[in-house]
This record gives structure tokens, C-alpha cells and sequence, in this order.
């Protein structure tokens, strides 16, 4: 494969150089391979971590019933400890959910209107300024939540705390909204000019190549898109803790303060020794938070992925 | 003759609607954060100075400046990228110039959406059991960058791999042509063109690890220090944190302190990304091929 037919005085010289820039390229060749596999390194070292810190309590007197349906989490009791994390997974849900009642309908009409109306310098425009909201640090949407959104809300409902599920909610979505705005947009893209051009010639007007052709041709994408929005919403730490009030409580309505899954650890890990049992909890909430955004991003993938196939 | 019938004109008049509702639609998702970053700028504004930038708290963190906090964002970003940005570039050149298209490299691929997707207070768990009690590393500047770094790396990995897969492979065959081994090709040929793009990816990088809050809190940032961190294995402090703690732990916080902060390190992010997109759109104009 290499150049053999150098006739040259220094040809030994040579020949020796190409063994070096051989051994040179296995070396890199090897070297760039870790590089490949690191993230799956570290995917299970994440887990491996995660989980030997959490295990002890795991195997110590562990209730997989109280752990999930319990609504009391009090870690630090002095009558009795009880770890259940009920009223933190229904703070988490309701949340999210309520983010996402936001976020899917707006991004995902934003997507359509980005990819399929606007044109030239607006769509430049539109595409870079989503691209920037899509940055903005998630301390800072808790501050926003804190500062402004907590005294319009008091204000505009006239309620006695404004950091609730409503609060935490509206942040959650506009964070998470540009992101699905922008993932979804790509989906749309992804569908070849030439659906919508055979759409056109048969008269079909915009809305109607839209409707009928680019979005049952996108459906997997814009599926994957609302999937990693839940997970982004899911896995949220510091606007949630900033916004929701961090009360634990089931939520009977949207002005309730409730308290997050990530916001628990957040708040907590800090206080507690290394090794104790109340440590150890977190950790399993950690674990568990990993698992569900696993499974999430798992089939977010086999979903877009589905897409390329057909 | 080429009158509208009904049917046209109702399916012309839904697509005038569609545009109309579709691009109402945007702009609510739009204009209600460019008012908030409008009253972020207005109370922010009068706070910020040079002093404010250059000095450090006082009295209890409700005067001074953010000093340090910015010094040790500035820290943890750099010595984050020492970690992610080769061990991402390196990634990058595998999966673009080597891996081959089979189950292995779509399972690091997978890998590479999931360690983007996995939330950041797992990262901050990872972070604290791996390198703080682990590796020894205590809570310092180390341990802390090095969990950013994992966090960042599949923005570095994306971002290189797809500026990689922009230089066309009959560049890569007119080298392999003239005899050069696969990584001479990549280093004098692949990488000199995929440059920029690569400069871009770590620009995003620099914003996102700037702005992360979770993974530090646990992991090297701490609250309040009254000297500046003197090598990787102090603690530091840190503008995201700095802000949770101003706007939350502090009681009698004169209100625009926060607004203070929240804008400097809003603005050092904006800032970032829009240098990156100003590469990102000088690169496309300038595009040989």
C-alpha cells in the first residue's frame, strides 16, 4: 500500500520513516478509539458510581413500597425516619406536565412556522434567536421565577405565594420550549423538498402540504423532539428548586408549591455525612432519575431512528 | 374562468389562518423572554461596574463585587476544557474518520445522547462519588471541571464530528493517493479544514459550562470564600452558584444585587454563543466547496 518504488540514495531512510509514520497512525488509531469509547465509559461509570454510593441503602432494610408510594419524606424526623419519595415524584410530574402542556404545542408550532413559513432574514432571525433563549443557564430561569414571576403571580391571582407548581411550570416551558423548538425544526427539514414540491404541483396549498405530507413524513422526529423535551423538563435541578417553593406536598392545584425529585437532592446532599442512610436515599433518587432519563433518551432514539429506516 | 371557487378560497383562507396562528404561536415563545431579558438589563444595568466586576463581596456578599466568583468560573471553564476538549476532538475523529457503521458505534452514539440527557444533578452525584471520595480529589477545582467536562463532552464530540463529516472525502482520497496514512491525512488535511467548526462546538461548550450550577454545588463551588483559590485542588467560588446563593441564602440581599449577577453571567453567555454563531455564519460564507 505504501510507496515501494522510491529509487533514491535514502531509500533505507525512507523505508524506515514510513515504519514510523505506521507505527505513528496505529498509535492514533488507538488513541482516537478510546477517545470513541469514553462516553460509554463514562455512562457506566456514571452508573457504577452512582449506584455504589446508594447501594448500602438499597440493601439495608429497603421498602421498594415505601421508597415509591410513600408521601412522607422525612429524612431528618426525630421520632421516625421515613424516605418516601410519592409526594417528590408527583411535585416532579406535575411540573413537567404542566411545562410540557406548554411547551409541545408552542414549540412545535413554532418549529412549523420556522421551517415552513418564514423565509430569508426572518427565518435567520427566528432560528438564531431560539438558538440564544436555547442557552440561557437554568440558574437564571430559577432566578427569573423568583424574582419576577413569584409577584406577578401573587399579583395576577391574588394568592399568598407565587412559587408554585404554576410558576416553576410557565419557567420550565419557556426553558425547555426552545430546545424542542429547534430539534423539531430539524425534524421538519429532515422531510425532502420533493414531498412538498409533488404536494404543490397538485395544487395542494401550504397549510395543506403541511398538514397532509411534511408532518405525517416528521411524525417520528417530532415525537423523538417532545421526548427529549420531557427529559430535559424531567431532569431539571435549579430552576425547579428556585421556583416550586420546595414544599413537599401532592399538588391539588397549580398554586400549590410542591417539590421536585432533582430539587431534593439538590438541596439536601449538602447537609447530610457521606455514608449515612439519608445520603444514601438521595443517591437512589439519583439512580432512579438516571434509569427513567435512560429509558427516555432509549426510546426518544429507537423513535427517531425509526424515521431514517422508513 | 380562474375565479376562486368556494373549496379554494376556504383552503386559502385556512392556510392564511395557519400562518397567522403559527407565527402568533412563535412569537409568544419569543417575546415574553426578550421582555424578561429587557427587565433582567434595566435593574441589572445600574449595578454593574467596573468595580462590581474587579472587587470582592463585603458585608456578608450584600456589597462589593463578584470577583471571585467570576475568577472561578473563569478557572473552572478553563481547566474543563483542558479535560473535555481532546478526549472530545479525539471521539469526533473516531466516530467520523474510523468507525464503521455497526451496532458498537451506534451504541456509543447512543452513549453520547444519553451522557447529554442525563440531568445535571446525576452529573453533580457522579461528580462527588467518583472524583471527590473516589479519586481523593475533595471538593476542589478539579473534581468540580472534571464532572463539567463530562457533562459538556457530547457538545464538543457533535459539534467536531460534524464539522469533520463537512470536509469532502475526495479531499481525504487525494491524500490517501499520494501515499499518506490515515492520520496524516486527518492532520493535514481533515483537521486544518474543520477547524473553525471545531472552534465553534467549544465556544457552545465554554457557554454551557459557564452557566451550570448543579454539578458544581457538591463537587468544588461553595458558597462564600474570603481568599481566591490558589491552584486545582481549592475550593472555589463560581458566578452560577453566586447567584442561587445571593438570590436565596442571603437574607437583606438589596434586590439589585441579583440582577447584577444574573446579567453578568446571562451576558457572558449570550456573549459566547453569539461569537459562535458569528463563526458558525462567517464559515458558511466563506465555504470553498
Amino acid at each position: 500500500m505504501n510507496n515501494k518504488q522510491s529509487t533514491a540514495p535514502e531509500a533505507v531512510n525512507d523505508f524506515d520513516q514510513l515504519n514510523r509514520d505506521w507505527y505513528i497512525d496505529k498509535a492514533v488509531q488507538i488513541l482516537v478509539f478510546l477517545g470513541g469509547i469514553s462516553a460509554i465509559i463514562f455512562i457506566i461509570g456514571i452508573f457504577v458510581f452512582i449506584s455504589k454510593e446508594g447501594l448500602g441503602f438499597l440493601l439495608g432494610d429497603f421498602s421498594f413500597k415505601e421508597f415509591f408510594f410513600s408521601p412522607n419524606w422525612r429524612p431528618t424526623s426525630e421520632n421516625k425516619v421515613t424516605y418516601g419519595i410519592l409526594a417528590l415524584i408527583a411535585g416532579t410530574a406535575s411540573v413537567t406536565g404542566l411545562a410540557m402542556l406548554i411547551a409541545i404545542p408552542f414549540s412545535l408550532g413554532a418549529a412549523i412556522f420556522i421551517a415552513e413559513f418564514a423565509t430569508g432574514k426572518t427565518r435567520e432571525f427566528l432560528k438564531i434567536t431560539v438558538e440564544l433563549l436555547a442557552a440561557i443557564p437554568s440558574v437564571v430561569w430559577g432566578f427569573i421565577g423568583l424574582a419576577m414571576m413569584n409577584p406577578l403571580i401573587i399579583d395576577l391571582f391574588d394568592v399568598p405565594v407565587g412559587l408554585n407548581v404554576l410558576n416553576a411550570g410557565i419557567i420550565l416551558g419557556l426553558m425547555a420550549a426552545p430546545i424542542m423548538t429547534s430539534i423539531a425544526e430539524d425534524a421538519l427539514k429532515a422531510v425532502p423538498d420533493r414531498y412538498r414540491e409533488a404536494a404543490e404541483a397538485m395544487g395542494a396549498t401550504r397549510w395543506q402540504v403541511i398538514y397532509k405530507v411534511v408532518l405525517p413524513a416528521a411524525k417520528n422526529g417530532l415525537l423523538g423532539a417532545v421526548l427529549l423535551g420531557v427529559g430535559r423538563g424531567f431532569g431539571e435541578t435549579m430552576a425547579v428548586l428556585m421556583a416550586t417553593g420546595h414544599a413537599i406536598n401532592i399538588p391539588t392545584s397549580v398554586f400549590d408549591s410542591v417539590r421536585a425529585l432533582t430539587a431534593t437532592i439538590a438541596a439536601e446532599l449538602g447537609e447530610t455525612a457521606v455514608g449515612s442512610s439519608h445520603y444514601q436515599a438521595l443517591f437512589t433518587i439519583g439512580i432512579s432519575l438516571f434509569v427513567i432519563t435512560f429509558i427516555i433518551n432509549l426510546v426518544a432514539d429507537l423513535v427517531v431512528r425509526g424515521v431514517k429506516k422508513g | 374562468m380562474f375565479e376562486a371557487t368556494q373549496i379554494n378560497r376556504k383552503n386559502l383562507g385556512r392556510e392564511k389562518l395557519s400562518r397567522i396562528v403559527l407565527g402568533g404561536m412563535t412569537a409568544i415563545l419569543i417575546l415574553p423572554v426578550i421582555l424578561i431579558l429587557g427587565t433582567l438589563i434595566y435593574k441589572g444595568a445600574p449595578v454593574v461596574s467596573f468595580d462590581f466586576l474587579f472587587t470582592s463581596p463585603t458585608n456578608g456578599m450584600t456589597a462589593g463585587g463578584i470577583f471571585p466568583a467570576l475568577l472561578g468560573t473563569i478557572l473552572l471553564v478553563i481547566v474543563a476544557l483542558l479535560a473535555s476538549v481532546p478526549l472530545g476532538v479525539a471521539a469526533a475523529i473516531y466516530l467520523s474518520e474510523y468507525a464503521p457503521d455497526n451496532w458498537f458505534t451506534r451504541t456509543i452514539n447512543l452513549a453520547i445522547i444519553n451522557l447529554a440527557g442525563v440531568p445535571s444533578i446525576v452529573h453533580a452525584l457522579f461528580g462527588l462519588g467518583a472524583f471527590v471520595i473516589f479519586f481523593r480529589f475533595g471538593t476542589s477545582i478539579l473534581a468540580a471541571s472534571l464532572t463539567l467536562a463530562i457533562m459538556t463532552l457530547p457538545v464538543v464530540i457533535v459539534a467536531t464530528r460534524e464539522s469533520l463529516q463537512a470536509v469532502p472525502m475526495a479531499f481525504r482520497e487525494a491524500c490517501w493517493n499520494m501515499g499518506a496514512t490515515r492520520w496524516q491525512t486527518i492532520r493535514r488535511i481533515v483537521l486544518p479544514n474543520a477547524v473553525t467548526g471545531i472552534l465553534t462546538g467549544v465556544i457552545l461548550e465554554v457557554s454551557r459550562t459557564a452557566g451550570e450550577t448543579a454539578p458544581i454545588m457538591f463537587t468544588g463551588a461553595v458558597f462564600f470564600l474570603p481568599f481566591l483559590p490558589q491552584g486545582v485542588f481549592d475550593q472555589t467560588m463560581a458566578l452560577s452558584l453566586h447567584l442561587f446563593v445571593v438570590s436565596t441564602q442571603v437574607p437583606e440581599m438589596p434586590e439589585a444585587v441579583p440582577y447584577g449577577v444574573a446579567l453578568v453571567l446571562i451576558g457572558l453567555v449570550l456573549l459566547m454563543n453569539s461569537v459562535s454563531i458569528a463563526l458558525r455564519m462567517y464559515l458558511r460564507g466563506k465555504k470553498k466547496w
